[in-house]
């Protein structure tokens, strides 16, 4: 008996109702947690494995001597490499491409690689051009870009250093 | 304000008799529905800022600065983008449904006092005006829903129609114990007996109606928690689903200019229209006194569209049958009982408003 006349008060003060409103006018105040994507970007941990790119040694000279571990580790068989040697008797690639659309940015190749040449930077707002042969990055463009953010990556992977 | 139509008279000497008396109508319907239209665009961007906020969200702020041009690039879209006529539709009476939903969602503006008699026209039986153009708005809602011939508007249809009929009474019972404390059913005449402070406005005496009012216009107007209308995850759009560009955008209008005049019509008959709620109070009644009732109107009917934009924020969908429940089994016999304790205050004459 008390218990019902309890919930009639309670039904009709719209005490439920009022708590609803009191909750969403106090979000409404509220700091909001918007991120404005292309002026503000959340923070990328140092292992993300965005696109992929192709170093080089502080002298210029490319890191990858063409052992083919990457392309025999890739999971989804997205690496094609052709090898030859280059007039110094050094072995260099001729080929070296990426299909994007394969890769499963498990990050395999870079723990491969002996020489670290290949590696995943954080960069992960790429588009490809066209369709299908789009996809498909060559030497030049991972060589590129690895040259334009080698500073990014030397501060990523030392930061990352001490925990692998 | 008579002196302003005779203003309005004097500065156009050269027309007389019919031409001026059209030109004077016309004015008075741009006057009112300019504005009008101006602020239903502007509340559709409020109302994604409130929500968003609602939602620790910012909203749109890409159009213009802070995105105060996001309403007239949705205008732009929707003007251009094409009308698609279903294959089997009536076509004449897809056509004629927009328009049987806008032209009384504005006609019904014709009798609303804004400010000691501002008004287009002062009819004396405004109040039956409003009840009865307000169910004419629904009649465009089910004729686009029979004239899409599709399953879906049908259902938002029979949903809509059926809402109409529960609510109606509740509203009108609502209506009738605020005719009877007022003793007019001139919507001018009403706001002038709430003169006085914000106690003797009728929001305290008809508490409950007034609640019960707020309610069943969200209802009529098809708002959150009582969308089952439209009801996007249960029947995809309900009326709306056929109709695409000025059509839609029509509609839109037309249910955006009903929601504004639900709670202008809420301000009006609870909240003393256009009077100064410190009316009557020492200081603050004088110092107050050079503010405008139309100052004052809009910022009442401002708090009441914020109250819509609130609860949708708010609330979850109600079931279809749980609005037939409220109207039928809680919100009549409250509005029935409540004439007689309205009918009791009247005799007894309690408080100041009787």
């Amino acid at each position: 008996m008390i218990n019902n006349i309890k919930k009639l008060v309670k039904d009709f003060s719209l005490a439920e109702l009022r708590g609803g409103m009191k909750i969403t006018a106090k979000e409404m105040v509220n700091k909001k947690i918007t991120v404005q994507f292309p002026e503000e970007r959340t923070p990328i941990s140092p292992r993300f494995r965005g696109l992929h790119a192709l170093r080089r040694y502080p002298n210029g000279e490319e890191r990858c001597i063409a052992c083919k571990l990457c392309e025999a580790v890739c999971p989804a068989n997205a690496i094609t490499i052709e090898s030859e040697m280059r007039e110094d008797g050094s072995r260099r690639t001729t080929q070296y491409d990426i299909d994007l659309f394969k890769c499963i940015f498990c990050g395999f190749c870079e723990e491969a690689c002996p020489v670290d040449a290949i590696v995943e930077t954080q960069i992960f707002d790429y588009a490809f051009v066209d369709s299908r042969e789009g996809s498909i990055v060559d030497k030049a463009y991972l060589l590129e870009i690895g040259d334009k953010n080698e500073k990014a990556i030397t501060d990523i992977k030392a930061e990352d250093a001490p925990y692998r | 304000m008579t002196d302003f139509w005779l203003w309005i008279h004097a500065l156009i000497p050269w027309f007389d008799g019919a031409i001026a008396t059209i030109l004077i109508i016309l004015i008075k319907a741009i006057a009112l529905v300019g504005p009008l239209m101006l602020v239903v665009a502007y509340f559709t961007y409020a109302e994604r800022k409130v929500i968003g906020y609602m939602q620790l969200r910012i909203g749109p702020n890409r159009v213009g600065p802070k995105g105060w041009l996001q309403p007239i690039a949705d205008a732009l879209k929707l003007m251009t983008k094409e009308i698609i006529f279903p294959s089997k539709a009536n076509i004449y009476l897809f056509l004629l449904a927009p328009v049987l939903a806008i032209a009384p969602a504005i006609a019904i503006w014709a009798v609303i006092p804004f400010d000691e008699g501002v008004y287009v026209t002062d009819l004396d039986i405004s109040l039956l005006y409003v009840m009865a153009i307000g169910s004419v708005g629904v009649y465009g809602i089910i004729l686009a829903g029979w004239a899409s011939n599709s399953k879906y508007p049908l259902l938002g249809a029979l949903r809509s129609a059926s809402l109409l009929v529960s609510y109606e009474i509740v509203i009108g019972f609502a209506l009738v114990t605020v005719v009877m404390i007022a003793g007019s059913v001139n919507l001018n005449d009403i706001v002038i007996a709430q003169k006085g402070g914000i106690l003797n406005w009728y929001w305290i005496p008809l508490f409950p109606m007034m609640i019960i009012f707020f309610i069943s216009a969200l209802v009529e107007t098809n708002r959150a928690p009582f969308d089952v209308v439209e009801g996007e995850s249960e029947i995809v759009g309900g009326t709306h689903v056929e109709y695409s560009g000025m059509t839609f955008a029509v509609f839109f209008l037309a249910e955006y200019a009903n929601m504004i005049f639900m709670a202008v019509l809420a301000v009006i008959l609870f909240f003393g229209g256009w009077h100064s709620p410190f009316e009557g109070i020492a200081y603050l009644g004088v110092g107050f006194a050079w503010v405008p009732g139309i100052i004052w109107l809009l910022a009442k009917t401002t708090f009441f569209m914020f109250l819509y934009l609130w609860v949708r924020a708010t609330f979850p969908r109600f079931r279809y049958d749980q609005i037939m429940r409220l109207s039928w089994k809680v919100f009549l016999p409250w509005t029935i009982a409540w004439i007689f304790v309205v009918a009791l205050m009247t005799q007894l004459r309690i408080g100041p408003w009787f």
